[in-house]
């Protein structure tokens, strides 16, 4: 029986050496620390220009955090490729040849993914968040202050249940293209449109993306967003229970079906 | 040890496997042959593991693959040679799978020397061609030093020094003790290699013994015996005499006498007693190849048919004539599978495996009966 540190060590093994793994761990930093950071900047300069209803809920920690948008999907993608290359390369064979108990192959897997993933999240998170709020100028705050540091924790968290509930959804569907072509267009588009039309936006405050990302605001409902029946860790929670049932579903799959 | 009983895998309605029970024993190469879509690639995966068998079980050293200890470094397989992330290294693969089973790195690098790919083993898999591929998937195997091996098809795209290299490769291994189980859809490949053969089509098993009697049971020898053609009557009467002395004569489309059941001197004493002249007396002997593609040609799932290009053909350009189309004078009568010399052809030449041409000849009708069972087994 493979032993779960082997297999570990194996999967690490694995995730380092394909050049996938580095660019998109890589363009879910850049673009989310760039992104957040233009905004913030831009933000600072049409202050003045925000209803004063906006003005009075500002909430600087989450403008930083607008790069999360564009920079999530790259977390998908890494988190995707980790499990769909196995599928498409036709590896999973092998690697279930080589360990032939299921569960510890995947979860392995799934668990050396998503501590990088994790690592990388928190390291965008705190950078975003230090530079975001460097070009704020005057609107800024600082870790210090009420729950910025749980927001910025919460940020890094977010990008690591993002790709841990990518890796989920492609073990279900035993392909990276099918993964990509559903996760992609649902959390740039459908997620997005659905949170802003009135009827939809009861629905969509569900959805991993829209109730995880309320972990990294510090004003409640901030800037006109909705308001949600939860609170921030509430959210986070609904965003694990999201993961937790793609993985449980992976699981099944990989364990029912043939390789 | 492998042990499979009465092992059966269905997709749906279409059964790939049916009943299969055989063994494949320590110290020999075992040759697992069939056409393609014969099923053997299934039965490979359901040993591994990898596909769950819907009724029946195989075991390997007495235990499902799944309950294995430390499987890698009991069974090493080589399944699909392709089946690797191709923007992985060589080494970086093996090393990924050496780890699995606490094999130090060092043997990563040995094993790519036995394959021969060292100078590869820094660049990515992507690039390998299909040779490589299968040294990479061979060397993937090798790494646990288990005792049992599985290669399905592993000389697929070699050049003739690697296909050499494996075959001598199976033999060693099988040599120092350890369980070779190979499959083939090549019948001149196992010949060399393997010395038990384990013959499936359609998903049932056709055949289970050693190469040895496989083929003292499926060729057909026999004496070719011809008279001058001038005298018919000579014909007629050592037919006569050698039936009368207890062998099976036939004639040939070209006047030929093929006889068996008596050995060479006999026919020669017999001939020489009736007083008839011989112009030839020659033995032959069916290869493994005609015997297996006799044994399985009623297992054939996927037979060619001539291309009709109908509405794609084009006109000929200017000046050429099709060749002249060769009519077969008579059409294949019995259930003897070598066919007559062709005209032209020296029927003394011998050697040349003559089966695969001669194979779309023979109508489907031709199989012996017994090897229809598969249709109704279902």
């Amino acid at each position: 029986m493979a032993s779960v540190p082997a297999v570990l060590r194996s999967e690490w093994t694995k995730i380092r050496t394909v050049s996938s793994t580095t660019w998109t761990l890589v363009s879910a930093l850049v673009v989310t620390v760039a992104m957040g950071a233009a905004l913030s900047a831009l933000l600072k300069s049409t202050f003045d220009d925000l209803s004063p209803e906006e003005q009075l809920t500002f909430d600087p920690t989450f403008i930083s955090f607008s790069g999360m948008i564009l920079g999530q999907l790259a977390m998908v993608v890494f988190g995707v490729l980790v499990v769909g290359t196995e599928y498409s390369s036709g590896m999973i064979r092998t690697s279930l040849a080589a360990v032939p108990q299921r569960a510890t192959f995947i979860f392995s897997k799934i668990t050396v993914a998503t501590a990088l993933a994790l690592a990388v999240g928190m390291a965008t998170s705190f950078l975003t968040f230090f530079l975001g709020q460097a070009l704020l100028g005057e609107h800024r705050t600082t870790i210090g202050a009420d729950n910025v540091l749980r927001a910025v924790v919460g940020g890094g968290l977010y990008m690591g249940l993002i790709a841990l509930f990518s890796m989920g959804v492609a073990t279900m569907l035993r392909s990276s293209m099918l993964s990509l072509g559903i996760l992609m267009p649902f959390f740039f588009l459908v997620s997005q449109i659905l949170a802003s039309v009135p009827k939809a936006k009861t629905v969509a405050r569900y959805f991993p993306d829209q109730a995880g990302s309320k972990i990294m605001q510090v004003v409640p409902d901030a800037m006109g967003s909705d308001k949600a029946p939860y609170g921030p860790w509430g959210g986070l929670g609904i965003m694990v229970i999201w993961a937790a049932v793609a993985l449980l579903g992976g699981y099944l799959v990989l364990k029912k079906r043939d390789a | 040890m492998i042990e499979a009983v009465g092992l059966t895998k269905r997709y749906g309605a279409k059964t790939a496997v049916y009943n299969l029970s055989f063994q494949v024993r320590p110290g020999a190469v075992t040759g697992f042959l069939g056409p393609n879509g014969a099923g053997k690639s299934t039965t490979m995966r359901m040993i591994l593991g990898l596909d769950q068998p819907t009724e029946g079980h195989v075991t390997i050293s007495g235990r499902p693959y799944r309950q294995l200890p430390n499987a890698p470094r009991q069974v090493g397989a080589l399944l699909d040679a392709k089946a690797v992330h191709g923007g992985r290294s060589a080494r970086s693969h093996l090393l990924s799978l050496a780890q699995l089973s606490g094999i130090p790195a060092r043997r990563v690098d040995e094993v790519l020397g036995v394959v021969g790919l060292q100078e590869v083993a820094k660049k990515r898999s992507k690039g390998f061609s299909l040779g490589m591929g299968q040294r990479l998937g061979i060397a993937a195997a090798l790494l646990g030093d288990p005792q049992v091996l599985l290669f399905d098809e592993p000389v697929n795209g070699l050049d003739p020094e690697g296909i050499l290299w494996v075959r001598n490769l199976m033999k060693q291994l099988a040599a120092e003790g350890r369980t070779v189980f190979v499959s083939s859809h090549l019948m001149s490949e196992m010949a060399l290699t393997a010395d038990h053969l384990i013959v499936i089509g359609r998903g049932q098993l056709l055949s289970d013994m050693s190469v040895k009697d496989f083929i003292s049971h499926n060729s057909a020898d026999f004496a070719r015996v011809r008279t001058p053609q001038t005298e018919p009557q000579q014909r007629e009467k050592l037919s006569a005499a050698l039936t009368e002395a207890g062998g099976q004569v036939m004639s040939e489309p070209d006047g030929a006498l093929r006889v068996t059941g008596l050995p060479l001197p006999q026919i020669s004493d017999l001939a020489h007693s009736a007083d008839v002249r011989l112009w030839e007396l020659s033995p032959h002997q069916a290869s493994l190849e005609e015997a297996y593609m006799r044994m399985t040609q009623g297992a054939v799932d996927y037979r060619s048919t001539a291309d009709q290009k109908s509405g794609l053909m084009q006109q000929p350009p200017m000046g050429y004539l099709p060749p002249q189309q060769q009519i077969p004078e008579v059409p294949q009568q019995g259930w003897y599978a070598p066919p007559p010399p062709q005209p032209g052809q020296n029927p003394y030449a011998g050697g040349a495996p003559v089966a695969p041409a001669a194979a779309p000849q023979m109508p489907p009708t031709a199989a012996p009966a017994d090897l229809t069972k598969p249709e109704d087994a279902r």
